[in-house]
């Protein structure tokens, strides 16, 4: 594919990256309910389809819940569909989610990260996506603006090879209300990027069908005579689907630059020379991060910085692969699983066992609820880390709070 | 014998006949008609048929008698209780 060179770049906001990747992306149908912080993304993808610049039906659903059913519906009948949405919003839409993965429809999901009550709170967090992290969904974190505009444009790409529903996240406010600069993609390229939707099933007058009735434990023989998935066999798929969907989310990064000139791949490796502490964080944390390894690096501190970008599939031996140094390992969390620790961090420690890598890991929950997190912080949790490491227990069995309580 | 062969993704099925399975093998109690009561077999005429009518699995076929697929009645019992002269009653699966 030829490359793009001429760079068209924009001040943009990340609400603003995600509808214009909508509608670069050529989405047939939108159905959302404004949510804060998601509101703007939405209102501006209504306004392309109201001013004839997307050729798309607008739905203005109820709810959240009604959102999801109707990208379900559209896309089962091969059109390609998007919502997007926050916190409550993503709480209320969770059966659908079930729905759209167990279906296997390539619908996508921005998700503005957002708290979730009670109390409430319309600030950042990733607590909504991550308690969605059991749905079947691809779940792709966004560091900058650029990432949510390329990603979003990748992420169809991904869903309609591998038919399994991508969400791509990204903070609430920190990117989704804050300006940069964002290189916006040309929509040529983009159409040879990501060809036309092919659904993989055909709603046909002519030829009924019935899509995902009651669906019994074993394996039946249909009226063709043929031996059909019983329900456990169509989940096996689904966890299979996302296993294998490792390569496909790497191509889609690879073939990205190829056309884009920017690279892709399920996480960030900010490597740093013989480091023997890395810093592991999510989402708009990651760059962060990077602020913090420089600041600790002047303190002659070394440590590298893994920021994740893909959360499902978790792409455990990459992570590996990119921790074989660490002797120290510091994740910071933007969630917390209640009575355990941050979900990222109970990730990496999973993606460990059974390698030769004995490093002690240290978890941080930090900014719940929109909680502001200085890179002064990150490097005194670093070095508090650092200093624990005299304790005999490699691994506690809960996380520290950066809080004041 | 394993499913890989089935080419779905995700549930898909046509409509027809059996699509659910044999579901008369759910069947703990078995429909029987007497003849000498069913008022279309005592009438010798097409009449009555509350039984097909009401059947929820749509497996009675109007006849004189009546006759029911076996193969696909669940034996849910509606048809004995519609019958409004009690001709059909409901007797223990055999097979169980």
């Amino acid at each position: 594919m030829a490359t793009q060179k001429k760079s068209n770049i924009h001040i943009l906001d990340g609400n603003q990256a995600a509808a214009i990747a909508a509608k670069l992306s050529r989405v047939q149908v939108i159905a959302a309910y404004p949510i804060t912080p998601q509101t703007p993304l939405t209102e501006q993808l209504s306004q392309y389809v109201e001013a004839g610049e997307l050729q798309a039906e607008y739905v203005a659903v109820e709810s959240e819940h009604s959102a999801m059913a109707v990208c379900t519906s559209a896309s089962l009948v091969g059109a390609r569909a998007f919502t997007a949405t926050s916190s409550h919003g993503l709480a209320y839409m969770h059966e659908m989610l079930h729905w759209a993965a167990g279906a296997r429809l390539p619908i996508v999901l921005a998700c503005v990260n957002r708290a979730i009550g009670a109390p409430w709170n319309v600030l950042n967090d990733q607590q909504d996506s991550i308690a969605q992290r059991d749905t079947g969904w691809i779940q792709i974190y966004c560091r900058n603006n650029q990432e949510i505009m390329d990603s979003v444009i990748q992420a169809f790409r991904i869903a309609e090879i591998v038919h399994v529903p991508v969400m791509v996240c990204y903070d609430g406010y920190i990117l989704s209300h804050t300006e940069m600069p964002v290189d916006i993609p040309d929509q040529a390229a983009v159409d040879r990027y990501l060809p036309a939707y092919q659904p993989h099933t055909v709603l046909d007058p002519s030829n009924p069908k019935n899509y995902n009735l009651v669906t019994l434990a074993n394996p039946r023989v249909g009226v063709d005579g043929k031996l059909c998935h019983g329900y456990m066999e169509l989940r096996y798929l689904l966890q299979e689907a996302l296993q294998n969907s490792r390569e496909t989310i790497l191509q889609a990064g690879r073939e990205f630059n190829e056309v884009f000139g920017r690279d892709y791949s399920d996480m960030f490796w900010e490597d740093r020379e013989d480091a023997e502490i890395t810093i592991v964080a999510m989402g708009s944390l990651a760059m962060e991060a990077i602020v913090a390894a420089d600041m600790l690096r002047e303190e002659g501190i070394r440590v590298g910085v893994l920021g994740l970008r893909v959360f499902r599939p978790f792409p455990k031996s990459d992570v590996v692969r990119a921790l074989r140094k660490s002797k120290l390992i510091v994740v910071f969390d933007k969630n917390i699983s209640y009575g355990s620790e941050g979900a990222t961090c109970s990730e990496i420690k999973s993606a460990l066992y059974g390698t030769y890598i004995n490093a002690s890991i240290r978890n941080f929950i930090v900014g719940l609820g929109g909680r502001d997190i200085k890179a002064r912080e990150l490097v005194d949790a670093t070095k508090k880390a650092i200093a624990s490491l005299k304790e005999t227990v490699i691994n506690p069995d809960y996380p520290e709070w950066i809080c004041q309580i | 014998m394993g499913t890989r062969e089935c080419n779905h993704i995700c549930d898909e099925s046509s409509p027809g006949i059996g699509e659910a399975g044999i579901t008369g093998e759910w069947r703990i109690e078995v429909p029987s008609i007497d003849e000498k009561k069913c008022i279309p077999a005592r009438s010798n005429k097409p009449t009555c048929f509350l039984c097909w009518l009401y059947c929820p699995e749509a497996v009675i076929t109007k006849g004189i008698p009546p006759s029911i697929n076996l193969e696909y009645c669940k034996g849910c019992g509606i048809c004995s209780q519609v019958c409004p002269v009690q001709a059909i009653t409901m007797l223990p699966e055999e097979k169980m």
